[in-house]
């Protein structure tokens, strides 16, 4: 299973996913320069990624928490999530994000 | 601004957890400890990032949260009467001729010590800068993440960015004395306190205060002076919005800082130390909790808290040679008590 990342130049990232895990920890893990400063916890906003429009329908909503914090993120979009917040499954596998500026 | 130098033995960089923790097994052997912190509070991450956050992994505590941790660490450290110097950052050290560490802080506090442990987490907790092009050449002029003096605001047409108890605190507190009040925020929601957000609307609805939700696109302005500010929102488009002053809160990120200038060796931003004193490259300063690195490193508080417990043991025959070290349980030392108080 794959998740596909664009980082904030641009560059396209092919990354091994793993199920039960957050999309930010298969994004850290895959050594690509997500803060996720709070390490998942849902209290700092430096997990933000854009989720693919094609791709939005398919995950849970924003949790009322999860909105919250993005007020302490930047450049937020209908589609912006904190990817920490995002538990990867099967039915996730070639989900595109993007990093979002910091 | 410098003062007076304070002497003690021990200068801790960072008031989290293992900071805390340090000042207590430090204070078992006889180690008076300062403590500096960027944060107006003690706790560190406990307290800024988690403190109504779950803890499950402390050692015999099923579940606390940061902010319980952090309390519980200060009443266990009390007995010791450590000295806090809050809000204020470990800026620079050099060392004295008599070979003591003198850490200068950004606002002019002077500690000086035989033994420097930092404690600093992922570095000091610094606000959030908006990704906005061209901004930096606006910062300290017409851009501001912090108030120092409310009077500099005085008279300004301010736009205040942000949906927290900062943003909405200063656009209360600046509301009097400013020309005009713009509240910037991306949704028609606020985190802040029940009260505030209230005063807020009231005086939105008396038109005292502007309300817009939107996100700032871009800066206009020439020479550091802000001219205005171009919001966006996806039904509105972008539209300018004239202004002297931005004020942008959008919490605080972790930065290492003058630290990485302490000349530690650093490795990927972390200070290696050894495993038996957690020493770092420089004798006399020691690293300990999340800042530092050695194979195997876990990023967790109670790792935080048995290298304190070595590392004070180092500390104190870099502090005092000639003393004679003895190995006591708090269980069974009438010593140990009464330095806690208790017997």
């Amino acid at each position: 299973m794959k998740i596909h990342v664009t980082d904030r130049e641009g560059g396209e990232h092919e990354v091994e996913a793993t199920n039960g895990w957050r999309v930010m920890e298969i994004i850290r893990d895959a050594g690509l320069p997500i803060t996720a400063e709070c390490g998942g916890a849902c209290a700092c906003a430096t997990c933000h990624v854009y989720v693919d429009p094609a791709w939005v329908a398919k995950l849970e909503e924003r949790g009322e928490e999860e909105n919250d914090m993005l007020d302490l993120a930047f450049e937020v979009q209908e589609n912006s999530r904190l990817s920490c917040q995002i538990m990867f499954d099967p039915s996730l596998d070639g989900l595109k994000v993007t990093l979002a500026p910091e | 601004m410098s003062t007076q130098p304070i002497r003690t033995d021990v200068t801790i960089v960072g008031a989290g957890p293992c900071g805390l923790f340090a000042v207590f097994e430090l204070g078992l052997l006889d180690l008076k400890c300062h403590l500096v912190d960027i944060l107006d509070r003690p706790g560190g991450q406990c307290a800024e990032l988690y403190p109504e956050k779950p803890i499950y992994d402390i050692p015999a505590i099923s579940v606390c949260t940061g902010q319980e941790l952090t309390d519980k660490l200060m009443a266990q450290i009390t007995p010791f009467e450590p000295t806090f110097h809050l809000n204020q950052m470990a800026e620079s050290l050099e060392k004295t001729a008599d070979g003591w560490w003198r850490l200068t802080t950004d606002i002019g506090t002077v500690l000086e010590s035989k033994v420097l442990v930092i404690a600093a987490g992922g570095g000091s907790f610094v606000p959030k800068k908006p990704p906005i092009k061209g901004i930096e050449d606006f910062e300290g002029r017409s851009v501001f993440y912090a108030v120092r003096k409310m009077d500099q605001f005085r008279g300004k047409h301010l736009v205040i960015a942000g949906g927290g108890d900062s943003a909405l605190d200063w656009a209360l507190n600046l509301q009097p004395l400013a020309a005009s009040v713009t509240l910037v925020h991306r949704r028609d929601e606020f985190r802040a306190a029940p009260d505030s957000v209230n005063k807020m609307r009231a005086l939105v609805a008396e038109g005292q205060m502007r309300l817009e939700i939107a996100q700032i696109a871009s800066l206009e302005g020439a020479d550091g002076q802000l001219s205005g500010v171009v919001l966006k929102d996806k039904e509105r488009g972008e539209w300018p919005l004239a202004c002297d002053t931005l004020l942008a809160f959008y919490g605080l990120t972790m930065k290492l800082g003058p630290v990485a200038e302490f000349g530690l060796n650093l490795h990927e931003n972390l200070i290696p130390v050894d495993t038996e004193k957690f020493q770092s490259s420089t004798e006399g300063i020691f690293a300990i909790g999340d800042i530092n690195w050695y194979p195997g490193k876990l990023k967790l508080i109670l790792s935080g808290f048995h290298e304190a417990a070595l590392m004070a043991q180092a500390a104190v025959r870099v502090a005092y040679p000639e003393r004679k070290i003895r190995f006591q349980y708090t269980t069974s030392s009438t010593d140990l008590q009464q330095k806690l108080g208790v017997a």
